[in-house]
């Protein structure tokens, strides 16, 4: 057996390169789920509300895209980033910041995509209402943001599952790197073919709980936030 | 600051209304005057609704022409409606009366005592901080009349408030429409009880199958209705 330490021990113990693995895993989908959200809200809002010709093809496309694989975005993202893509000069190729962007391509369909569905059906029940009203074209996105935050919650949080469980844009963008861009996800793929099972073991298991964790601090949020506000 | 300006009277010029194929209003010419409430009679399908979604500005006529005192496409900053099934936004009771003044430019200052004011005309007071979704079906009519008078209208459309609620509900709606009546709101209302609209009108205004079949004040529409339809409808025969 591999390794002379086993997983629950690196996990209690709080091995420092375990947590700096933790650590950065964490920052880079949260900076792309925020991100994300900067991009996916206003423009799912936006595609809820504005009709215009080939809406609903967007619509259709934007559906797709929820399912992008990553290591095609990986792709993609490592050819506009390589010294010579168009973004080639910013030399963020094999970064946390490379990494970012490429989960931010990842996520920012699916929370754009959940945005406009529940917006749009909110719209539905609001529409006559805030006409009546005389409500402007501002005030009603903001009106729909706004009483939808707790379902959009749940766009966030599939943005962020999806972010925290992909491997393939990371490791084409990020390359992996010890102590650098290695998160829990590419870590687990690399100790695995190495044969180190227990540290594989190990950040399998933190992963799961960070993720179990996260949903349920969103989840109690969502359920004060609806108490108070129905 | 208001327009000086009334909406009043409201104008139909020979409105049409469709929505694909099927025609909802069909050649209406009409008045709403100021006054003692006009109530909206006549089945299912027969156009109330429409009426009072188009008289409100948020139907656009296929054909014909609506003015508002004498305008076209007034936008309703004197008009106000309660929705057959309103809709409750996402926040509590005095929630939405504040999003109603906050949409009428009401100043901050002043929204607290407008909100605790109708509260109490509604008789939710008490109720002032539960979510509105959370409120029963009476209820939330009251805090959507509420909301609608937060605008200060001029007219308030409303359309079958009464619907699916108990007598006592029932009673507390129609007590509200009526101080509001007596402060010098036009009231126009649509309602599929007859008692009701012998309680609360004014003028009856009948519709079947999108046309106006017959107007008049109350006493002589329901003493010696002029047409079969009016008759067979206050014989309480189906009306098809």
């Amino acid at each position: 057996m591999p390794g002379d330490v086993s997983a629950l021990q690196l996990v209690l113990t709080g091995d420092p390169a375990l947590l700096a693995i933790v650590r950065l895993s964490l920052i880079v989908s949260l900076s792309a789920v925020v991100l994300a959200a900067l991009i996916g809200i206003p423009f799912g809002a936006a595609l809820a509300l504005i009709q215009f010709p080939g809406r609903q093809a967007v619509i259709v496309v934007l559906n797709a895209l929820m399912g992008l694989p990553p290591v095609v975005v990986g792709l993609a993202v490592f050819l506009a980033l390589s010294r010579a893509g168009p973004l080639g000069s910013w030399g963020l190729l094999f970064t946390p910041k490379a990494m970012v962007i490429a989960q931010t391509v990842l996520v920012a369909p699916i929370i754009a995509a959940l945005t406009r569905q529940t917006i749009e059906d909110l719209w539905l029940e609001y529409r006559d209402e805030l006409n009546a009203m005389n409500v402007g074209p501002v005030g009603r996105v903001a009106t729909l943001i706004w009483d939808a935050r707790f379902s959009l919650v749940t766009a966030l949080l599939a943005g962020f599952g999806r972010a925290a469980a992909e491997v393939g844009a990371i490791i084409i963008v990020g390359g992996n790197i010890d102590g650098f861009t290695r998160t829990m996800t590419t870590a687990i793929a690399l100790e695995t073919s190495k044969g180190d099972l227990p540290l594989a073991v190990g950040l399998g298991m933190v992963l799961i709980v960070i993720v179990i964790a996260v949903n349920a601090l969103a989840w109690t949020a969502r359920r004060a936030g609806e108490r108070m506000a129905g | 600051m208001r327009a000086p300006i009334s909406d009043l009277p409201i104008r139909f010029e020979n409105v049409t209304v469709a929505a694909g194929a099927v025609t909802l209003l069909d050649g209406i010419s009409l008045t709403l005057n100021p006054g003692r409430p006009t109530i909206l009679i006549g089945p299912n399908g027969s156009g109330k609704s429409t009426l009072l979604r188009t008289a409100m500005g948020l139907v656009r006529p296929s054909q014909g022409l609506v003015t508002w005192g004498g305008r076209e496409d007034v936008p309703p900053t004197r008009r106000a409606i309660v929705l057959q099934r309103p809709a409750m936004l996402r926040r509590s009771a005095s929630g939405n009366i504040r999003y109603a003044l906050r949409a009428s430019d009401v100043a901050r200052t002043e929204q607290q005592s407008r909100i605790d004011e109708l509260l109490a005309l509604v008789g939710l007071g008490q109720l002032a901080d539960r979510p509105a979704r959370r409120l029963s079906g009476g209820e939330q009519q009251r805090l959507a009349l509420a909301r609608a008078l937060a605008r200060d209208p001029a007219i308030l459309f409303l359309d079958e408030p009464t619907a699916s609620l108990d007598p006592a509900a029932t009673k507390a709606i129609e007590d509200i429409v009526h101080a509001v009546s007596q402060r010098g709101i036009k009231i126009v209302m649509a309602t599929h009880d007859l008692g009701e609209a012998r309680r609360l009108a004014g003028d009856i205004v009948m519709l079947h199958r999108g046309r106006v079949v017959e107007t008049g004040p109350a006493a002589s529409f329901f003493s010696t209705p002029q047409t079969g339809e009016a008759k067979t409808f206050l014989a309480g025969e189906l009306l098809v």
